[in-house]
Protein backbone atom coordinates (compact mmCIF):
# COMPACT_ATOMS: atom_id res chain seq x y z
CA UNK A 1 0.00 0.00 0.00
CA UNK A 2 2.75 2.31 0.64
CA UNK A 3 4.82 1.75 -2.61
CA UNK A 4 1.20 2.47 -4.86
CA UNK A 5 1.11 5.33 -2.11
CA UNK A 6 4.35 6.51 -3.12
CA UNK A 7 3.72 5.54 -7.04
CA UNK A 8 0.83 7.91 -6.80
CA UNK A 9 2.63 10.90 -5.85
CA UNK A 10 5.36 10.50 -7.58
CA UNK A 11 3.08 10.87 -10.49
CA UNK A 12 0.98 13.38 -9.46
CA UNK A 13 4.43 16.06 -8.71
CA UNK A 14 5.40 14.80 -12.46
CA UNK A 15 2.40 16.59 -13.44
CA UNK A 16 3.79 19.97 -11.42
CA UNK A 17 7.06 19.15 -13.57
CA UNK A 18 5.27 19.24 -16.99
CA UNK A 19 3.63 22.35 -16.15
CA UNK A 20 6.53 23.68 -15.53
CA UNK A 21 8.17 21.96 -18.94
CA UNK A 22 5.25 22.64 -21.70
CA UNK A 23 6.04 26.19 -22.34
CA UNK A 24 9.42 25.55 -22.38
CA UNK A 25 8.46 22.22 -24.75
CA UNK A 26 6.04 24.67 -26.83
CA UNK A 27 8.70 27.19 -27.70
CA UNK A 28 11.59 25.05 -28.60
CA UNK A 29 9.30 22.90 -30.55
CA UNK A 30 8.36 25.98 -32.68
CA UNK A 31 11.47 28.32 -32.78
CA UNK A 32 14.38 25.60 -31.74
CA UNK A 33 14.95 28.71 -29.06
CA UNK A 34 16.20 27.10 -25.53
CA UNK A 35 14.63 29.80 -23.34
CA UNK A 36 17.11 29.83 -20.33
CA UNK A 37 14.66 32.59 -18.24
CA UNK A 38 11.70 29.74 -18.45
CA UNK A 39 12.13 29.05 -14.52
CA UNK A 40 12.82 32.48 -13.90
CA UNK A 41 9.60 33.86 -15.80
CA UNK A 42 7.57 30.98 -13.66
CA UNK A 43 8.93 32.36 -10.87
CA UNK A 44 7.75 35.96 -12.10
CA UNK A 45 4.62 34.74 -12.61
CA UNK A 46 4.08 33.76 -9.30
CA UNK A 47 5.16 37.25 -7.81
CA UNK A 48 2.57 38.65 -10.02
CA UNK A 49 -0.07 36.43 -9.33
CA UNK A 50 1.08 37.30 -5.39
CA UNK A 51 0.93 41.00 -6.47
CA UNK A 52 -2.21 40.73 -8.37
CA UNK A 53 -4.09 38.64 -5.07
CA UNK A 54 -2.55 41.27 -2.10
CA UNK A 55 -3.87 44.19 -4.15
CA UNK A 56 -7.40 42.67 -5.34
CA UNK A 57 -7.97 40.15 -2.24
CA UNK A 58 -8.70 38.21 -4.72
CA UNK A 59 -8.14 34.38 -4.32
CA UNK A 60 -4.87 32.80 -6.01
CA UNK A 61 -7.34 30.98 -8.29
CA UNK A 62 -9.12 33.87 -9.44
CA UNK A 63 -5.81 36.17 -9.42
CA UNK A 64 -4.42 34.31 -12.41
CA UNK A 65 -7.10 34.72 -14.52
CA UNK A 66 -6.00 38.31 -14.68
CA UNK A 67 -2.14 37.50 -14.22
CA UNK A 68 -2.20 34.96 -17.38
CA UNK A 69 -3.06 37.82 -19.65
CA UNK A 70 -0.95 39.64 -18.21
CA UNK A 71 1.91 37.36 -18.72
CA UNK A 72 0.90 37.06 -22.32
CA UNK A 73 1.48 40.10 -23.22
CA UNK A 74 4.63 39.94 -21.75
CA UNK A 75 5.73 37.10 -23.39
CA UNK A 76 4.59 38.85 -26.31
CA UNK A 77 6.73 41.81 -25.83
CA UNK A 78 9.61 39.89 -24.60
CA UNK A 79 10.03 37.82 -27.72
CA UNK A 80 8.96 40.71 -30.48
CA UNK A 81 11.66 43.36 -28.65
CA UNK A 82 14.24 40.66 -27.95
CA UNK A 83 14.08 37.06 -28.94
CA UNK A 84 12.96 37.52 -32.12
CA UNK A 85 15.96 39.57 -32.99
CA UNK A 86 18.47 36.90 -31.89
CA UNK A 87 16.90 34.02 -33.18
CA UNK A 88 18.69 33.20 -36.32
CA UNK A 89 20.78 30.28 -37.40
CA UNK A 90 23.04 30.43 -34.75
CA UNK A 91 22.06 29.27 -31.04
CA UNK A 92 24.58 31.19 -29.00
CA UNK A 93 23.34 34.45 -29.47
CA UNK A 94 20.04 33.67 -27.89
CA UNK A 95 21.27 31.34 -25.04
CA UNK A 96 23.20 34.49 -24.01
CA UNK A 97 20.54 36.92 -23.94
CA UNK A 98 18.06 34.08 -21.99
CA UNK A 99 20.35 33.60 -19.71
CA UNK A 100 21.12 37.43 -19.36
CA UNK A 101 17.42 37.84 -19.05
CA UNK A 102 17.52 35.38 -16.46
CA UNK A 103 20.17 37.28 -13.85
CA UNK A 104 18.19 40.33 -14.54
CA UNK A 105 14.65 38.95 -13.78
CA UNK A 106 16.14 37.59 -10.67
CA UNK A 107 17.62 40.75 -9.52
CA UNK A 108 14.68 42.80 -10.22
CA UNK A 109 12.32 40.72 -8.53
CA UNK A 110 15.30 40.88 -5.08
CA UNK A 111 15.15 44.25 -5.19
CA UNK A 112 11.26 44.40 -5.33
CA UNK A 113 10.15 41.72 -3.07
CA UNK A 114 13.34 41.04 -1.23
CA UNK A 115 14.83 37.34 -0.41
CA UNK A 116 12.11 36.74 1.69
CA UNK A 117 10.23 33.61 0.73
CA UNK A 118 6.68 33.96 -0.03
CA UNK A 119 3.68 31.68 -0.26
CA UNK A 120 -0.06 31.92 -2.22
CA UNK A 121 -2.33 30.76 0.09
CA UNK A 122 -5.21 29.03 -1.26
CA UNK A 123 -6.85 28.31 2.41
CA UNK A 124 -8.98 25.03 3.65
CA UNK A 125 -8.31 23.48 -0.22
CA UNK A 126 -4.59 22.98 0.68
CA UNK A 127 -5.30 20.42 3.46
CA UNK A 128 -7.95 18.93 2.06
CA UNK A 129 -7.74 15.38 0.53
CA UNK A 130 -9.41 12.89 -0.73
CA UNK A 131 -9.27 8.98 0.19
CA UNK A 132 -9.43 6.67 -2.71
CA UNK A 133 -9.62 3.71 -0.35
CA UNK A 134 -6.12 2.47 -1.54
CA UNK A 135 -4.66 5.94 -1.00
CA UNK A 136 -5.16 9.32 0.20
CA UNK A 137 -4.44 11.90 -2.00
CA UNK A 138 -3.89 15.72 -1.58
CA UNK A 139 -6.48 17.66 -3.80
CA UNK A 140 -3.90 20.03 -4.60
CA UNK A 141 -1.73 17.61 -5.99
CA UNK A 142 -4.27 16.10 -7.92
CA UNK A 143 -5.77 19.25 -9.15
CA UNK A 144 -1.91 19.76 -10.49
CA UNK A 145 -1.78 17.21 -12.07
CA UNK A 146 -5.11 17.17 -13.55
CA UNK A 147 -4.00 20.88 -14.63
CA UNK A 148 -0.86 19.50 -16.19
CA UNK A 149 -2.82 17.06 -18.21
CA UNK A 150 -5.74 19.48 -19.67
CA UNK A 151 -2.99 21.94 -20.93
CA UNK A 152 -0.90 19.45 -22.30
CA UNK A 153 -4.59 18.56 -23.84
CA UNK A 154 -5.10 22.04 -25.09
CA UNK A 155 -1.84 22.53 -26.18
CA UNK A 156 -2.09 19.61 -28.50
CA UNK A 157 -5.98 20.62 -29.95
CA UNK A 158 -4.23 23.61 -30.53
CA UNK A 159 -1.59 22.60 -32.25
CA UNK A 160 -2.93 19.98 -34.36
CA UNK A 161 -6.54 21.22 -35.07
CA UNK A 162 -6.00 24.70 -35.95
CA UNK A 163 -5.08 26.76 -38.02
CA UNK A 164 -2.81 29.07 -35.71
CA UNK A 165 -1.26 25.17 -34.81
CA UNK A 166 -1.34 24.76 -38.45
CA UNK A 167 0.99 28.05 -38.69
CA UNK A 168 3.43 26.71 -35.79
CA UNK A 169 4.12 23.52 -37.25
CA UNK A 170 5.01 25.08 -40.88
CA UNK A 171 6.92 27.72 -39.31
CA UNK A 172 9.05 25.86 -37.35
CA UNK A 173 9.67 22.92 -40.25
CA UNK A 174 10.72 26.06 -43.12
CA UNK A 175 10.05 29.80 -41.87
CA UNK A 176 10.71 30.87 -45.53
CA UNK A 177 8.36 29.01 -47.10
CA UNK A 178 6.32 30.15 -44.65
CA UNK A 179 6.37 33.71 -45.69
CA UNK A 180 5.05 32.65 -48.82
CA UNK A 181 2.30 31.36 -47.12
CA UNK A 182 1.78 34.81 -45.66
CA UNK A 183 2.94 33.89 -42.40
CA UNK A 184 4.74 36.00 -40.40
CA UNK A 185 7.15 33.92 -38.51
CA UNK A 186 7.79 36.73 -36.04
CA UNK A 187 4.40 37.30 -34.78
CA UNK A 188 4.10 33.64 -35.01
CA UNK A 189 6.74 33.12 -32.75
CA UNK A 190 5.43 35.86 -30.30
CA UNK A 191 2.14 34.02 -29.89
CA UNK A 192 4.23 31.17 -29.03
CA UNK A 193 5.99 32.64 -26.36
CA UNK A 194 2.70 34.51 -25.23
CA UNK A 195 0.72 31.04 -24.91
CA UNK A 196 3.81 29.81 -23.02
CA UNK A 197 3.92 32.22 -20.22
CA UNK A 198 0.51 31.72 -20.38
CA UNK A 199 1.13 28.07 -19.32
CA UNK A 200 4.00 29.23 -16.73
CA UNK A 201 1.61 31.22 -14.63
CA UNK A 202 -0.57 28.60 -14.22
CA UNK A 203 2.52 26.26 -13.36
CA UNK A 204 3.42 29.31 -11.13
CA UNK A 205 -0.18 29.02 -9.04
CA UNK A 206 0.64 25.02 -8.47
CA UNK A 207 3.91 26.35 -7.41
CA UNK A 208 3.36 29.23 -5.05
CA UNK A 209 -0.13 27.35 -3.67
CA UNK A 210 1.91 24.19 -2.64
CA UNK A 211 5.36 26.00 -1.77
CA UNK A 212 7.63 28.58 -0.42
CA UNK A 213 9.09 30.48 -3.33
CA UNK A 214 11.47 33.10 -3.50
CA UNK A 215 13.42 35.24 -6.45
CA UNK A 216 16.19 32.75 -6.78
CA UNK A 217 15.05 29.32 -6.98
CA UNK A 218 14.26 29.52 -10.68
CA UNK A 219 17.17 28.01 -12.50
CA UNK A 220 16.26 24.92 -10.48
CA UNK A 221 12.28 24.93 -11.66
CA UNK A 222 14.35 25.34 -15.02
CA UNK A 223 16.07 22.25 -14.53
CA UNK A 224 13.04 19.87 -14.20
CA UNK A 225 11.48 21.24 -17.15
CA UNK A 226 14.79 20.98 -19.26
CA UNK A 227 15.33 17.10 -18.09
CA UNK A 228 11.08 16.54 -18.50
CA UNK A 229 11.14 18.22 -22.06
CA UNK A 230 14.51 15.89 -22.96
CA UNK A 231 13.12 12.64 -21.11
CA UNK A 232 9.84 12.81 -23.04
CA UNK A 233 11.60 14.10 -26.58
CA UNK A 234 11.94 17.36 -27.90
CA UNK A 235 9.05 19.15 -29.41
CA UNK A 236 6.50 16.32 -28.30
CA UNK A 237 3.77 17.39 -25.91
CA UNK A 238 2.67 14.64 -24.31
CA UNK A 239 6.41 13.12 -24.33
CA UNK A 240 6.80 16.11 -21.69
CA UNK A 241 4.12 15.15 -19.70
CA UNK A 242 5.57 11.60 -19.90
CA UNK A 243 9.16 13.51 -19.11
CA UNK A 244 7.45 15.14 -15.88
CA UNK A 245 6.06 12.06 -14.30
CA UNK A 246 8.96 10.34 -14.91
CA UNK A 247 11.05 12.88 -12.96
CA UNK A 248 8.10 13.01 -10.43
CA UNK A 249 8.01 8.95 -9.57
CA UNK A 250 12.16 8.87 -9.35
CA UNK A 251 12.27 11.65 -6.83
CA UNK A 252 8.82 10.23 -5.07
CA UNK A 253 10.97 6.39 -5.19
CA UNK A 254 14.07 8.03 -4.20
CA UNK A 255 12.37 9.70 -1.29
CA UNK A 256 10.79 7.02 0.17
CA UNK A 257 13.83 4.65 0.45
CA UNK A 258 15.61 8.06 1.84
CA UNK A 259 14.46 11.73 1.93
CA UNK A 260 17.73 12.95 1.34
CA UNK A 261 17.77 11.21 -2.03
CA UNK A 262 14.45 12.59 -3.41
CA UNK A 263 16.44 15.32 -5.95
CA UNK A 264 19.33 13.31 -6.95
CA UNK A 265 16.96 10.32 -7.91
CA UNK A 266 15.15 12.42 -9.63
CA UNK A 267 18.78 13.21 -11.71
CA UNK A 268 19.48 9.84 -12.11
CA UNK A 269 16.60 8.95 -13.95
CA UNK A 270 17.10 11.55 -16.42
CA UNK A 271 20.56 10.12 -17.09
CA UNK A 272 19.00 6.63 -17.58
CA UNK A 273 16.70 7.32 -19.47
CA UNK A 274 18.69 9.30 -21.55
CA UNK A 275 21.43 5.92 -22.00
CA UNK A 276 18.50 4.13 -22.84
CA UNK A 277 17.38 6.41 -25.25
CA UNK A 278 19.49 9.25 -26.31
CA UNK A 279 16.35 10.99 -28.32
CA UNK A 280 13.90 10.94 -25.25
CA UNK A 281 10.58 8.42 -24.87
CA UNK A 282 8.41 10.58 -27.90
CA UNK A 283 10.97 11.66 -30.33
CA UNK A 284 9.38 14.06 -32.92
CA UNK A 285 10.10 12.05 -36.61
CA UNK A 286 11.37 14.60 -38.43
CA UNK A 287 13.99 16.36 -35.93
CA UNK B 1 -3.94 45.89 -72.84
CA UNK B 2 -2.38 46.84 -69.36
CA UNK B 3 0.35 44.63 -68.25
CA UNK B 4 -0.89 42.95 -65.17
CA UNK B 5 2.86 42.17 -63.75
CA UNK B 6 5.74 44.62 -65.03
CA UNK B 7 9.33 44.27 -63.86
CA UNK B 8 11.58 46.71 -64.79
CA UNK B 9 15.51 46.81 -64.37
CA UNK B 10 14.98 44.50 -61.31
CA UNK B 11 18.63 43.87 -59.64
CA UNK B 12 19.34 41.50 -57.04
CA UNK B 13 22.52 40.38 -54.64
CA UNK B 14 23.00 37.80 -52.58
CA UNK B 15 25.89 39.66 -50.41
CA UNK B 16 28.19 41.26 -53.00
CA UNK B 17 27.18 38.74 -55.62
CA UNK B 18 25.14 39.98 -58.00
CA UNK B 19 22.64 37.69 -59.10
CA UNK B 20 20.47 39.82 -61.50
CA UNK B 21 21.49 42.31 -63.86
CA UNK B 22 18.42 44.50 -65.08
CA UNK B 23 15.60 42.13 -65.86
CA UNK B 24 12.29 43.49 -67.80
CA UNK B 25 9.58 41.35 -68.02
CA UNK B 26 6.18 42.14 -68.54
CA UNK B 27 2.88 39.42 -67.82
CA UNK B 28 -0.29 39.98 -69.68
CA UNK B 29 -3.95 39.22 -67.66
CA UNK B 30 -4.55 35.91 -68.69
CA UNK B 31 -1.16 34.80 -70.00
CA UNK B 32 1.44 32.22 -69.62
CA UNK B 33 4.66 33.22 -69.54
CA UNK B 34 7.91 30.56 -69.42
CA UNK B 35 11.68 31.58 -68.05
CA UNK B 36 13.95 29.32 -69.58
CA UNK B 37 17.79 28.74 -68.94
CA UNK B 38 20.75 26.78 -67.83
CA UNK B 39 21.80 25.87 -63.81
CA UNK B 40 22.70 28.98 -61.97
CA UNK B 41 20.96 31.63 -64.96
CA UNK B 42 19.24 33.21 -62.28
CA UNK B 43 15.22 32.11 -62.95
CA UNK B 44 14.79 30.85 -59.12
CA UNK B 45 16.70 34.55 -57.98
CA UNK B 46 14.10 36.47 -60.36
CA UNK B 47 10.99 34.74 -58.25
CA UNK B 48 12.18 35.20 -55.01
CA UNK B 49 12.71 38.84 -56.19
CA UNK B 50 9.21 39.33 -56.93
CA UNK B 51 7.96 37.36 -54.20
CA UNK B 52 10.64 39.33 -51.51
CA UNK B 53 12.24 36.56 -50.35
CA UNK B 54 15.60 37.85 -52.56
CA UNK B 55 16.77 41.27 -51.85
CA UNK B 56 15.74 43.80 -54.48
CA UNK B 57 18.89 46.49 -55.41
CA UNK B 58 17.08 47.98 -57.77
CA UNK B 59 14.35 48.33 -60.36
CA UNK B 60 10.65 47.36 -59.57
CA UNK B 61 7.76 45.14 -59.70
CA UNK B 62 4.56 46.32 -60.43
CA UNK B 63 1.26 44.17 -59.80
CA UNK B 64 -2.07 45.59 -61.75
CA UNK B 65 -0.50 49.36 -61.95
CA UNK B 66 0.59 48.87 -58.02
CA UNK B 67 4.52 48.89 -56.70
CA UNK B 68 4.98 46.19 -54.56
CA UNK B 69 8.68 45.94 -55.05
CA UNK B 70 10.78 44.98 -51.67
CA UNK B 71 7.45 43.82 -49.92
CA UNK B 72 7.82 41.85 -47.72
CA UNK B 73 7.63 37.80 -48.76
CA UNK B 74 5.03 37.54 -45.81
CA UNK B 75 2.67 40.68 -48.02
CA UNK B 76 3.08 39.26 -51.43
CA UNK B 77 0.31 36.73 -51.28
CA UNK B 78 -2.32 39.32 -50.37
CA UNK B 79 -1.44 41.56 -52.82
CA UNK B 80 -2.20 38.21 -55.36
CA UNK B 81 0.93 36.58 -56.07
CA UNK B 82 2.03 33.17 -54.57
CA UNK B 83 4.44 30.96 -55.34
CA UNK B 84 5.20 27.16 -56.33
CA UNK B 85 8.61 27.26 -54.78
CA UNK B 86 11.72 25.17 -56.23
CA UNK B 87 12.05 22.32 -54.49
CA UNK B 88 7.99 21.96 -53.90
CA UNK B 89 9.36 22.68 -50.31
CA UNK B 90 5.93 21.03 -48.45
CA UNK B 91 5.62 21.18 -45.02
CA UNK B 92 6.53 17.63 -43.96
CA UNK B 93 4.89 18.28 -40.35
CA UNK B 94 1.45 19.29 -42.40
CA UNK B 95 -0.76 16.09 -43.90
CA UNK B 96 -1.30 16.85 -47.49
CA UNK B 97 -4.88 18.30 -46.55
CA UNK B 98 -3.13 20.67 -43.84
CA UNK B 99 -0.50 21.62 -46.80
CA UNK B 100 -3.09 22.68 -48.82
CA UNK B 101 -5.01 24.16 -46.05
CA UNK B 102 -2.15 26.87 -44.99
CA UNK B 103 -2.08 28.35 -48.63
CA UNK B 104 -5.34 30.04 -47.45
CA UNK B 105 -4.14 31.01 -44.42
CA UNK B 106 -3.99 34.97 -45.11
CA UNK B 107 -6.55 34.91 -47.75
CA UNK B 108 -9.34 37.23 -47.81
CA UNK B 109 -12.38 37.09 -49.31
CA UNK B 110 -13.42 34.32 -51.90
CA UNK B 111 -12.41 33.09 -55.44
CA UNK B 112 -13.00 30.07 -57.26
CA UNK B 113 -10.22 27.04 -55.85
CA UNK B 114 -11.35 25.57 -52.50
CA UNK B 115 -9.94 22.71 -51.23
CA UNK B 116 -12.96 20.52 -52.67
CA UNK B 117 -12.03 22.16 -56.34
CA UNK B 118 -8.34 21.22 -55.96
CA UNK B 119 -9.49 17.90 -54.92
CA UNK B 120 -11.13 17.70 -57.87
CA UNK B 121 -8.04 19.42 -59.84
CA UNK B 122 -6.03 16.83 -58.39
CA UNK B 123 -8.17 13.58 -57.54
CA UNK B 124 -5.23 11.59 -55.83
CA UNK B 125 -4.64 14.92 -53.17
CA UNK B 126 -8.06 13.73 -51.79
CA UNK B 127 -7.54 10.33 -51.39
CA UNK B 128 -3.90 11.07 -49.76
CA UNK B 129 -5.14 13.80 -47.55
CA UNK B 130 -4.37 12.75 -44.51
CA UNK B 131 -0.99 11.43 -45.47
CA UNK B 132 2.01 13.45 -44.32
CA UNK B 133 2.68 16.10 -47.42
CA UNK B 134 6.22 14.42 -47.93
CA UNK B 135 5.33 10.73 -48.08
CA UNK B 136 3.60 11.22 -51.49
CA UNK B 137 5.73 10.86 -55.21
CA UNK B 138 7.53 13.48 -56.14
CA UNK B 139 4.65 14.72 -59.11
CA UNK B 140 1.95 14.05 -56.22
CA UNK B 141 4.10 16.28 -54.05
CA UNK B 142 4.48 18.95 -56.84
CA UNK B 143 0.46 18.76 -57.27
CA UNK B 144 0.35 19.82 -53.65
CA UNK B 145 2.32 22.26 -53.84
CA UNK B 146 0.48 23.74 -56.68
CA UNK B 147 -2.75 23.20 -55.04
CA UNK B 148 -1.36 24.80 -51.60
CA UNK B 149 -0.23 28.38 -54.15
CA UNK B 150 -3.67 28.24 -55.64
CA UNK B 151 -5.62 28.16 -52.31
CA UNK B 152 -4.74 31.94 -52.01
CA UNK B 153 -6.33 32.60 -55.53
CA UNK B 154 -3.82 34.28 -56.69
CA UNK B 155 -3.58 36.90 -59.72
CA UNK B 156 -0.06 35.47 -60.65
CA UNK B 157 1.25 31.89 -60.03
CA UNK B 158 5.12 31.38 -60.09
CA UNK B 159 5.77 28.29 -60.62
CA UNK B 160 9.69 27.31 -60.20
CA UNK B 161 10.85 24.28 -61.94
CA UNK B 162 7.96 21.86 -61.97
CA UNK B 163 9.32 19.37 -64.40
CA UNK B 164 12.38 18.48 -62.10
CA UNK B 165 13.15 14.96 -61.56
CA UNK B 166 9.78 13.87 -62.59
CA UNK B 167 8.67 11.65 -65.38
CA UNK B 168 7.82 12.76 -68.88
CA UNK B 169 4.03 11.39 -68.08
CA UNK B 170 3.74 12.86 -64.91
CA UNK B 171 4.72 16.51 -66.32
CA UNK B 172 2.24 16.23 -68.47
CA UNK B 173 -0.44 15.34 -65.80
CA UNK B 174 0.75 18.24 -64.30
CA UNK B 175 0.81 20.55 -66.67
CA UNK B 176 -2.30 18.94 -67.92
CA UNK B 177 -3.78 21.17 -65.03
CA UNK B 178 -2.51 24.43 -66.46
CA UNK B 179 -5.95 25.19 -68.67
CA UNK B 180 -8.19 25.09 -65.52
CA UNK B 181 -5.78 27.08 -63.86
CA UNK B 182 -6.10 29.69 -66.88
CA UNK B 183 -9.21 29.56 -67.10
CA UNK B 184 -10.17 30.27 -63.40
CA UNK B 185 -8.33 33.97 -64.39
CA UNK B 186 -4.74 33.07 -62.58
CA UNK B 187 -1.91 34.39 -65.23
CA UNK B 188 1.37 32.41 -65.02
CA UNK B 189 5.12 32.11 -65.30
CA UNK B 190 6.90 28.98 -65.12
CA UNK B 191 10.44 29.06 -64.57
CA UNK B 192 11.37 25.58 -66.55
CA UNK B 193 14.92 23.81 -67.82
CA UNK B 194 12.77 21.69 -70.10
CA UNK B 195 12.65 23.67 -73.57
CA UNK B 196 10.01 22.32 -75.37
CA UNK B 197 7.61 21.95 -72.24
CA UNK B 198 8.29 25.79 -72.32
CA UNK B 199 7.77 25.92 -76.08
CA UNK B 200 4.43 24.16 -75.37
CA UNK B 201 2.72 25.80 -72.37
CA UNK B 202 3.42 29.41 -72.60
CA UNK B 203 2.67 32.28 -74.93
CA UNK B 204 5.74 34.56 -74.18
CA UNK B 205 9.17 32.87 -73.87
CA UNK B 206 12.24 34.46 -71.99
CA UNK B 207 15.47 32.74 -72.02
CA UNK B 208 18.24 34.11 -68.94
CA UNK B 209 21.63 33.56 -68.49
CA UNK B 210 23.98 35.01 -65.72
CA UNK B 211 20.82 36.93 -65.00
CA UNK B 212 19.94 38.87 -68.10
CA UNK B 213 17.61 38.14 -70.45
CA UNK B 214 19.31 37.08 -73.33
CA UNK B 215 16.16 36.35 -75.81
CA UNK B 216 12.39 37.10 -75.72
CA UNK B 217 9.53 35.92 -78.26
CA UNK B 218 6.73 33.70 -78.66
CA UNK B 219 7.49 30.09 -79.24
CA UNK B 220 6.33 30.35 -82.68
CA UNK B 221 9.05 32.74 -83.34
CA UNK B 222 12.24 31.55 -81.50
CA UNK B 223 14.18 29.18 -83.66
CA UNK B 224 15.46 26.27 -81.99
CA UNK B 225 19.10 27.82 -82.80
CA UNK B 226 18.30 31.23 -81.38
CA UNK B 227 17.15 29.49 -78.25
CA UNK B 228 20.45 27.23 -78.00
CA UNK B 229 22.45 29.95 -78.40
CA UNK B 230 20.85 32.21 -75.79
CA UNK B 231 20.63 29.13 -73.37
CA UNK B 232 23.86 28.55 -74.10
CA UNK B 233 25.80 31.30 -74.45
CA UNK B 234 27.18 31.41 -77.34
CA UNK B 235 27.09 35.07 -78.17
CA UNK B 236 28.40 35.82 -74.75
CA UNK B 237 30.97 33.75 -74.53
N1 LIG C 1 21.47 31.84 -51.33
C1 LIG C 1 22.40 32.17 -52.23
N2 LIG C 1 23.55 32.75 -51.84
C2 LIG C 1 24.51 33.10 -52.73
N3 LIG C 1 24.42 32.89 -54.05
C3 LIG C 1 23.29 32.30 -54.50
C4 LIG C 1 22.23 31.91 -53.62
N4 LIG C 1 21.26 31.34 -54.37
C5 LIG C 1 21.69 31.39 -55.64
N5 LIG C 1 22.92 31.96 -55.73
C6 LIG C 1 23.68 32.20 -56.96
O1 LIG C 1 22.91 33.04 -57.79
C7 LIG C 1 23.01 32.62 -59.15
C8 LIG C 1 21.62 32.36 -59.68
O2 LIG C 1 21.07 31.27 -58.97
P1 LIG C 1 19.57 30.78 -59.19
O3 LIG C 1 19.27 29.79 -58.15
O4 LIG C 1 18.70 31.96 -59.31
O5 LIG C 1 19.70 30.06 -60.60
P2 LIG C 1 18.62 29.19 -61.38
O6 LIG C 1 18.54 29.76 -62.74
O7 LIG C 1 17.37 29.09 -60.62
O8 LIG C 1 19.35 27.79 -61.42
P3 LIG C 1 18.72 26.31 -61.35
O9 LIG C 1 18.28 25.98 -62.72
O10 LIG C 1 19.88 25.47 -60.94
O11 LIG C 1 17.64 26.32 -60.38
C9 LIG C 1 23.90 31.39 -59.16
O12 LIG C 1 25.18 31.81 -59.53
C10 LIG C 1 23.87 30.91 -57.74
O13 LIG C 1 25.10 30.31 -57.41
MG1 LIG D 1 16.34 27.56 -59.81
Amino acid sequence: MIFIDTLAQGMLLGGLYALFAAGLSLVFGIMRLVNLAHGDLIILAAYLILTVATVTGLHPFVAVIIAAPLMFGFGWLLQTHLLNRVLGNDILPPLLVTFGLSVVIQNGLLSTFTADSQKLTAGTIEAASVDLGVVTLGVMPVLTFGSAVLVIFALNQLFYRTALGRAFRATSDDAVTAQLMGIRPQQVFAMATGIAMVVATIAALYLGTRANFDPSIGPARLLYAFEAVIIGGLGSLWGTLAGGIVIGLAQAIGASINPEWQILSGHIAFVLVLLIRPRGLFPRAND
Amino acid sequence: MSALLQIAGLTAHYGDFQALFGVDLTLDQGQTVAIIGANGAGKTTLMRAITGVAKVTAGSVTLAGKDITRIPAPDILTHGISMVPEGRKLFPSLTVEENLLIGAHARRGNGFWTLERIQTLFPILKERRHSPGTALSGGQQQMVAIGRALMSNPQVLLCDELSLGLAPVVIKEIYGAFPQIKDSGTSIIVVEQDISQALRVADHVHCMMEGRITLSGRPTELSRDAIHDAYFGVNHA
